[in-house]
């Protein structure tokens, strides 16, 4: 076990797939030499040759394109979008493209690119380095979208997602990158150094994609998220005192369902939480399918965090980000109900 | 795994950290050499244009050839005033950000003739579609520096509300698009701006900068063609600073020779000029303008200049470029180049320019300190914060207008 922030966790999981699969390539904008501009692939180049890990034009479209050809070809590439608000320009080529190779080809042909992408606030990057645009994403079918919340989850998925014969695009929330955020920006940074999640192996493992963690146990309510609210999540149920379940996605396609149900289940009182805007946010999909599973369970109705229904100010970005205060009205609200 | 050989090619630099900057490899033609064609020349044409490097000012500073703008002497002075600005300017904002005055700051330096002189030979009519790298324009046109710097410290008086990062000005009145911060989205956009003034019957014109890396994404093809069919009156600017944060211009030309080489294959008027000279800048975009005006078409003009600093000030050049290799740079610097020019027609002389730049410099610590009283990012006042449900829409709907009571704002 080493003491990895989810940068070097990310970079270690990178390291093991180019070592063991020759197949295996890493591309993006300043994702080459220089190893990226958060510096997930620092050092990738330099141990595996300019053919394995390189600078890409800027040009998200056809750099998606270029790792699903590759990817027809056999091999598997790993291409890094260097903010998920950039990947736009690529997104006819994931939704008409990338997600339905197998089934327009009946099978005959397949691609099993990884999309790599950092997203989410908290860095003071205004509205164009901040979104958390995974929503979009699980509205595809064909792709399966991740979002770790950790180092060491970060690199078993990141693994799953290299290794998986199905394209993956895999969200790596930023704020995240150096330590866990419980969503008070005024508090001294804190680093992985402390938190066990930041142990991680350095050689190869895999965490199965598709599958959530209880990561607190409760009783009295469920709160379902991913990415950077979970570390929020579980600082306001300590503050408050609250015995709250709180469960990490990790996937969002495909979503585990069934970790989910049991927990609503028990507590009766269901809270989910998203970064992203609110309208058609990933957690309205939790909701509706919550209510079709646990409706006769429900004490009460189940309620949404999500950042506004507005551009990600760059300001006012901690008016936005739904943080502490949020998280601690919708837990009062939802138990008093 | 060892490194060996690649499969396929992966263009890389001629220096990388640790080497000595080299330079030897770029070919710069004698100032004073390329022709200067009628401006209603066919695009195609221009091939000489676009794989050559118009120049004005040779190596003893002096303006020659058929480019020369023979400018006077006061527009020459106001020029360098505007770039001098420009980099104390930038010098400042860079302290400030590092001393935690504002989140993020991208310098223009070594790139202010490219900014500077193109506006000073447009008309302040004429409509920019930036990048974020030509506040010299701003400069050019007058904009209030205590403005800037308030958008910049994103407070109560920043005309942007603070929504936008820090440099990604915007300026109506001094008809100064948005600045955004996905690459090469304006430059399409400029050309239907350029459009619709023709569609209005109206003299004004467009102009829209990207950086070289830029020209990689579908956009600048977009635009290219737009140009090209619809014969737009707009001046499409690839600012060649060689760099795109760390990935060398190699990475975006490819097998080109140059980035004005791109524009021929659409039929576009193509010029690659030296974005140090000032009036190598200035006589190329006064070019194009006219031969916009006229009706004649679109011109794609690659400034080959350097990036002299970093990125912004997220990025640090010392992890994938020689340290010191502006200074090698071969077309030097476009103030020291236009200051010496200046000097040599004897309207200039090294006392002026130091009182000059003390003067600059004065203003810019003054104007910060008025900026500063009206609230830093920080400390604030910002700009009220319900106003984040503004400008959504025209009018906040029910679930704005429900958010913002959630917020309790």
């Amino acid at each position: 076990m080493a003491k990895m922030n989810m940068i070097q966790a990310l970079n270690s999981a990178l390291d093991n797939m180019l070592e063991k699969d020759p197949n295996v390539v890493s591309f993006g904008e300043d994702a080459g030499y220089f190893g990226g501009v958060f510096r997930v692939t620092a050092g990738l180049q330099e141990k595996y040759g300019l053919d394995r890990s390189f600078d890409a034009p800027i040009n998200e479209a056809a750099i998606i394109a270029m790792a699903i050809g590759m990817g027809v070809k056999g091999m598997r590439p790993v291409a890094e979008i260097q903010f998920a608000d950039y990947i736009f320009p690529g997104l006819d080529q994931i939704v008409s493209e990338l997600s339905r190779i197998r089934y327009r080809t009946a099978g005959q042909f397949t691609t099993p690119v990884t999309i790599r992408t950092p997203c989410g606030g908290g860095i003071r990057g205004g509205q164009t380095h901040s979104m958390s645009p995974e929503a979009f994403f699980t509205q595809i079918p064909g792709v399966q979208v991740v979002m770790p919340s950790n180092p060491y989850d970060a690199k078993g998925l990141l693994i799953s997602a290299i290794e998986s014969d199905d394209p993956v695009i895999f969200f790596e929330p930023k704020r995240l990158y150096n330590g866990p955020f419980d969503g008070d920006p005024g508090k001294a940074l804190e680093t992985w150094g402390k938190h066990p999640k930041g142990e991680v192996p350095e050689e190869h493992y895999s965490l199965p994609i598709g599958k959530a963690e209880v990561v607190r146990e409760g009783n009295d309510v469920s709160i379902i998220t991913y990415g950077t609210l979970v570390h929020v999540a579980l600082a306001a149920a300590e503050r408050e005192g609250i015995d709250a379940e709180i469960i990490d996605l990790k996937t969002l396609v495909p979503y585990d369902i069934e970790t989910i149900a049991k927990s609503v289940n028990k507590t009766g009182r269901c809270i989910v939480a998203q970064e992203a805007p609110r309208t058609s946010g990933f957690g309205a999909e939790l909701a509706a399918q919550i209510q079709e599973e646990c409706f006769y369970a429900l004490e009460t109705p189940i309620y949404r965090i999500a950042g506004w229904d507005t551009p990600y100010p760059h300001a006012h970005e901690w008016a936005y980000f739904p943080g502490l205060t949020r998280f601690t009205t919708a837990m009062r609200e939802v138990l008093e109900a | 795994m060892t490194q060996s050989d690649p499969r396929f090619h992966v263009p890389a630099p001629h220096a990388r950290p640790g080497d000595t900057p080299d330079f030897s490899h770029i070919e710069i033609p004698p100032a004073g050499e390329a022709r200067k064609p009628a401006v209603d020349i066919d695009g195609s044409e221009t091939r000489d244009l676009a794989l050559g490097l118009v120049r004005v000012l040779d190596h003893n500073h002096q303006a020659v050839g058929e480019w020369d703008p023979k400018l006077d002497a006061d527009v020459l002075r106001e020029g360098l005033k505007h770039m001098v600005l420009t980099r104390v300017y930038d010098d400042r904002m860079l302290k400030l950000q590092r001393q935690g005055k504002m989140s993020f700051y991208m310098k223009s330096t070594g790139e202010e003739a490219v900014a500077v002189a193109a506006a000073m030979a447009l008309d302040n009519t004429d409509m920019i579609f930036p990048s974020y790298r030509q506040q010299g324009i701003l400069f050019a046109r007058g904009r209030d520096i205590v403005d800037m710097m308030c958008h910049c410290i994103s407070n109560s008086r920043d005309n942007l509300k603070g929504r936008q990062l820090p440099v990604h000005y915007t300026w109506a009145e001094g008809n100064f698009f948005s600045i955004s911060g996905n690459l090469t989205t304006q430059f399409p956009q400029a050309v239907g701006y350029a459009m619709a003034c023709q569609f209005k019957g109206e003299k004004q014109i467009a102009a829209s900068w990207i950086g070289e890396g830029s020209s990689a994404e579908g956009d600048f093809h977009g635009a290219l063609v737009l140009a090209s069919t619809y014969k737009a009156p707009v001046i499409l600017n690839v600012v060649n600073n060689q760099w795109a944060i760390s990935t060398f211009q190699g990475v975006a030309r490819g097998q080109g020779n140059t980035f004005a080489e791109k524009g021929l294959g659409y039929g576009l008027a193509s010029l690659r000029i030296d974005g140090n000279d000032f009036l190598a800048v200035y006589a190329a975009t006064q070019w194009a303008a006219e031969r916009a005006r006229a009706g004649h078409g679109a011109t794609i003009i690659e400034s080959f200049t350097y990036r002299a600093d970093a990125h912004s000030t997220s990025d640090d050049p010392s992890g994938y470029r020689p340290k010191a290799e502006e200074e090698k740079w071969p077309l030097g610097d476009p103030v020291e180049r236009l200051k010496q020019h200046l000097i040599g027609l004897g309207e200039w002389d090294e006392e002026r320019h130091e009182a000059l730049e003390k003067e600059l410099n004065e203003l810019v610590i003054a104007s910060y300190k008025e900026a500063e009283s009206h609230g830093t990012l920080h400390d604030g006042p910002l700009s009220p914060t319900h106003t984040i449900f503004e400008d959504v829409y025209v009018e906040p709907d029910w679930r704005l207008r429900r958010q913002r009571q959630d917020l309790g704002v």
